[in-house]
């Protein structure tokens, strides 16, 4: 099974493990440690690049000027106006910035497991912009993501899309203007059937057929509150005095909202017969599904997806992890892609997200998509289905300065990212990277040089037990309260 | 108009005397044999509403403080301490715990109402999930909590005291450490609504079970109670034809709060949580504060900007003691660790108003030390001092009855020989409500402890009952003094002073009896695996000995004390 997504079903404790076993992954572990967001020339130029628009074809020796975090042109010969701050990318290779449909990366907390609808909670609130992982990721070229709950529910939380701002707080990493979503899940994670914990009792539903009723229910309930509310107002607009609202319900409102076509629903899947369950509720109620996330299947229900204006976000080449992943082949995304379905590729790891470029990559040998149809699986197509893509996913005039910037072409296992700019801000610098990395080792070594001292003290005097070749053991190095985990620790 | 108040302080005084003459003519005998009237003289006073005055008299009258100043009288009833080369200052203020409430919290569902007994698993937030916020410090207190004494020996006259446990533990109240019945310690309640974002039943306990989940929670908690509040009021109005609104305990009690005008408190400590801590409280529409606050120095402009107070925890992030040699900390963990303390000088420069809580600190001596170090960061020790005093009084809503040393406070006072922050600095006297307190030096050790005490000792004797036994957890420092805990089946206490001089042991605890607190005395010999000796009590020597009962438990207790 893959290890992000059976703990991103089982529990944030599970989360919480994982987030802990990361930090040795990367070798960007500690390097931008106290990150404050870069400055902003207003004016930018890159020059001499490779210029991967997706859009219209590759610019050899190509320009990309950027005024206040915008493109103002793209092209083969573009003056560099006074003042611009130039990057001179002789040799490198510039693309959309990377888009990730699918990660759990930035949140301090992933799941509300408790029950199968828990639509009230929102990803928004435990955003934790002093995540590693962005910082990862953006190392990667990633340069948005959406952000979603995990998929232990049959309706789980409130996702949002975020750019990768590392450094700036909470409040500035959300991707403005981008409709809000919610996660769903069909299939083995939210039934649960092989999750059962010893002493527990098991949570409904426990079938396929229970997460439908689940749905149903819900979406029932969630009619039922929008017509309370629309009746209320009705007789409020009609004068009418001393009435008793109803009662705010934070589950139902945001179901309100999928019904009113306000919010995206993102629904993880694998078998193709959930799928075409959700489509089927989904036309009921009167709703639309914005995306299916992995969609393992999907190939067999393509014209289905087609028709029903679905977006796909698979994996590359991942199956039999698990029993509903056994029918996944590496042809899925191509397949889908000449059925006309809105293809991407996601990484639902903040580990994966590092390489999305690679696993876009694979369809090219799977399926024999083209160069620039690969390339969009990471870029273009995702912003489609995040309904984003008027602000990235292209490199086009008047669209945002989210780029990457490799050494290689972006499709080749030799490709290392060299610069991450998001709204025109260089966010991410390999080179200033690895320079830095000597002053950090330094200030933590003076640092823990001084707290050893700091903290010796009253060791000994408390604990004049110990033996010598005890006291002589490095100082204590895990924190009690940490800059990530400290009085919220518990609830993760 | 100087005359004037003379005047008017005189025949204060003087219809003080009659009254005492006429009512109570043996004055001092009338409330068990205690003084109501105080004068400390020629001390140096830090009244914290103003600037220090040297050689100042405080005069204490009924609880209260009277006068203040260089040429304040001295009633002729009064009992006048000699203040020369002390220090007075205003009781302190632990600004948010739960010294008070004993630890076994009374059983749950007690006091009828709707709710059930045995938490079921919660399945939404319509079942409430760990809330009690009708629960209060001021009814839970009780004067069998063994910290009131140790928290008044260290200086501490006040607590902010609340319930512990759940998301919403209850609300919190002002607290005077000394009374002799559990309703004399309450100065005013509620004042707080504390909030936990810690969940309590872990993974599988029922909604929520995640920080998404709780914060979800508490958002439809403040929605119901608002709703609960007009729809009440609504159907009050007009019950016919209307579905009658049902009660709610969680939404009367927080409803009830509210409208007291307690405050919210929310905790945060690193700069991710302060600011979603902002956030909440504008979100909520309460007037909140908030409490951890320790990476305070990152955000500290962003605090002030919203005008929302800081109790900052003195508990400072430090390494673990039993860490994984291989475990590398980030630099942003160290960085913590190491600007942490200078929290509380960011805050005082900023303008965001802080008071100092104890955190997870079990010593009083302890909570000065830890604020020693934001003195040592940079933070002037005034503003220390005020964050212990007239600062929580102001954010909790009493500054207008304590906090400084001004006329017709409460008369909470802490004297000290010297400044409050040295360490070599000793508590001589703790006034509370007036009533004045002795705080007993430990006895130093003579001479270089023989031996290790540390470790887990049982101890058995024989009382006038029977014979009994209990299990003393001792921690012995480099020069012999001894710390730690007393626990028989009465409780625990903590002992309050000790040390191993030469071969000789002698450590204190200080117990409720039937007749009140009383200190009990273990003294004797050690011979380096056990412990032989007399206890001293209310007048009465028992002969006990005690013996280690293992080395499995010893190492139990080895890390019990480094902690």
């Amino acid at each position: 099974m893959r290890i992000a997504e059976m703990l991103e079903a089982r529990s944030t404790r599970s989360t919480f493990l994982y987030l802990l076993c990361l930090p040795c992954l990367f070798c960007f572990a500690n390097s931008a440690t106290a990150a404050t967001p870069p400055d902003a020339p207003s004016v930018i130029l890159i020059q001499n690049a490779t210029v991967m628009t997706v859009s219209h074809g590759t610019i050899e020796h190509g320009s990309i000027l950027i005024r206040d975090g915008r493109i103002a042109e793209v092209g083969q010969s573009i003056k560099a106006p006074g003042g611009a701050q130039v990057i001179d990318a002789s040799g490198q290779f510039v693309i959309p910035g990377i888009i990730d449909c699918h990660s759990h990366i930035a949140a301090e907390s992933i799941n509300e497991g408790s029950v199968s609808v828990s639509s009230m909670v929102t990803m928004e609130e435990v955003l934790n912009p002093d995540d590693m992982d962005i910082y990862r990721d953006l190392a990667g070229g990633v340069t948005s993501a959406n952000i979603l709950h995990g998929s232990a529910n049959s309706i789980g939380g409130q996702t949002l899309v975020i750019k990768l701002r590392w450094g700036q707080p909470a409040s500035k990493l959300p991707f403005e203007g981008a409709l809000p979503g919610i996660k769903f899940a069909l299939g083995e994670n939210p039934k649960r059937s092989n999750f059962s914990i010893p002493g527990q009792p098991r949570r409904y539903p426990a079938t396929r057929m229970g997460v439908e009723v689940t749905i149903r229910g819900a979406f029932s309930e969630a009619r039922d509150y929008k017509k309370a509310w629309d009746e209320y107002n009705k007789r409020v607009a009609a004068g009418e005095k001393n009435l008793i609202a109803p009662r705010r319900d934070l589950k139902l409102e945001p179901l309100v909202e999928v019904l009113e076509g306000k919010r995206y629903v993102h629904s993880h899947c694998y078998r193709e017969d959930e799928i075409l369950m959700l489509l089927r509720v989904a036309k009921e109620f009167g709703f639309k599904v914005r995306t299916f996330q992995h969609v393992l299947e999907g190939y067999k229900v393509a014209d289905e997806l087609a028709a029903a204006g679905v977006g796909a976000s698979t994996f590359s080449d991942w199956w039999a992890y698990k029993v509903e992943a056994y029918d996944a082949i590496p042809y899925n995304a191509a397949l889908m892609t000449r059925r006309g379905v809105i293809v991407s590729i996601n990484s639902d790891s903040a580990a994966e997200a590092t390489h999305l470029n690679q696993e876009a990559a694979k369809s090219m040998k799977y399926g024999g998509l083209s160069h620039d149809e690969a390339l969009k699986l990471v870029t273009l197509n995702p912003a489609i289905q995040l309904g984003i893509d008027k602000r990235v996913g292209t490199i086009d005039v008047g669209k945002d300065a989210d780029l990457a910037i490799y050494n290689h072409d972006p499709l080749s296992a030799y490709a290392v990212v060299q610069k991450a700019l998001i709204d025109g801000r260089v966010y991410f610098d390999r080179e200033k990277d690895i320079a830095n990395r000597a002053e950090i080792e330094k200030e933590k070594k003076a640092l823990t040089e001084k707290l050893k001292k700091a903290e010796k003290k009253p060791e000994e005097k408390k604990s004049p037990e110990k033996k010598p070749e005890e006291n002589s053991k490095p100082p204590a190095t895990t924190p009690t309260a940490t800059a990530t985990a400290a009085s919220e620790g518990g609830a993760r | 108009m100087r005359l004037k108040l003379l005047c008017r302080c005189a025949s204060t005084l003087c219809f003080a005397a009659l009254l005492i003459l006429v009512f109570h003519p043996p004055a001092a005998h009338a409330q068990g044999g205690e003084p109501q009237f105080f004068a400390i003289r020629g001390a140096k006073v830090f009244p914290v509403s103003g600037p220090p005055i040297e050689g100042a008299t405080v005069v204490i009258s009924r609880g209260v403080i009277t006068a203040i100043g260089k040429d304040a009288a001295i009633p002729p009833e009064a009992w006048v301490i000699d203040g020369k080369g002390l220090h007075v200052y205003p009781g302190l203020v632990d600004a948010f715990s739960d010294v008070g409430i004993p630890a076994a919290p009374p059983a749950s569902g007690e006091g009828g109402g709707p709710r059930r007994g045995a938490p079921e698993q919660a399945r939404g937030p319509q079942d409430r999930p760990a809330s009690t916020p009708w629960r209060s410090g001021a009814e839970e207190v009780s004067l069998s909590d063994k910290r009131v004494e140790t928290w008044r020996s260290g200086g501490f006259t006040t607590v902010i005291c609340a319930p512990k446990g759940g998301f919403f533990p209850g609300q919190a109240a002002v607290l005077s450490l000394a009374g002799e019945r559990a309703g004399d310690l309450v100065v005013k309640t509620p004042v707080a609504i504390p909030l936990s974002f810690q969940a309590s039943g872990g993974f599988g306990g029922g909604f929520p079970d995640s920080l998404l989940g709780i914060l979800s929670y508490i958002h439809q908690v403040w929605l119901d109670t608002d709703w609960s509040v007009k729809a009440q009021a609504m159907y009050e109005k007009n019950p016919r034809g209307v579905a009658r609104p049902r009660y709610d305990r969680t939404e009367a009690a927080l409803a009830e709060a509210l409208e007291d005008h307690a405050l919210v408190l929310v905790p945060a400590n690193n700069r991710v949580q302060l600011r979603r801590a902002l956030e909440l409280i504008e979100r909520w529409q309460v007037s909140g504060g908030i409490y951890g606050g320790q990476m305070g120095y990152e955000v500290a402009p962003e605090i002030a900007a919203k005008k929302v107070p800081v109790l900052v925890d003195l508990k400072w992030p430090e390494g673990e003691k039993d860490a994984d040699p291989e475990a590398k900390p980030s630099l942003r963990t160290l960085r913590f660790r190491d600007r942490a303390p200078s929290t509380p000088e960011a805050f005082a420069k900023a303008g965001v108003k802080f008071a100092f809580y104890s955190g997870g600190i079990s010593a009083p001596k302890d909570i000065l030390k830890a604020a020693k170090k934001s003195i040592d960061a940079g933070l002037a020790s005034d503003a220390a001092l005020r964050a212990f005093t007239l600062s929580p009084a102001e954010i909790f809503g009493v500054a207008d009855r304590l906090g400084s040393i001004e006329n017709g406070k409460i008369a909470n006072l802490v004297v000290t020989d010297g400044d409050l922050f040295e360490e070599k600095t000793k508590i001589k006297m703790v006034f509370v409500d007036g009533r004045r307190f002795e705080v007993h030096e430990p006895e130093k050790p003579k001479d270089p402890p023989k031996g290790d005490i540390t470790g887990k000792w049982k101890l058995s004797y024989n009382t006038p009952e029977g014979a009994e036994e209990s299990t003393a957890d001792l921690t012995m420092d480099k020069d012999g003094t001894i710390t730690g805990s007393l626990t028989s089946h009465r409780g625990t206490a903590n002992i309050i002073s000790g040390y191993l001089s030469g071969d000789k042991f002698s450590f204190t605890i200080n117990i409720v009896l039937d007749q009140g607190a009383t200190d009990v005395t273990f003294t004797g010999t050690f011979d380096g695996t056990s412990l032989k000796g007399s206890i001293a009590v209310m007048g009465m020597s028992l002969d006990f000995t005690g013996v280690k009962p293992g080395n499995a438990s010893a190492d139990t207790t080895v890390q019990g004390g480094a902690q």
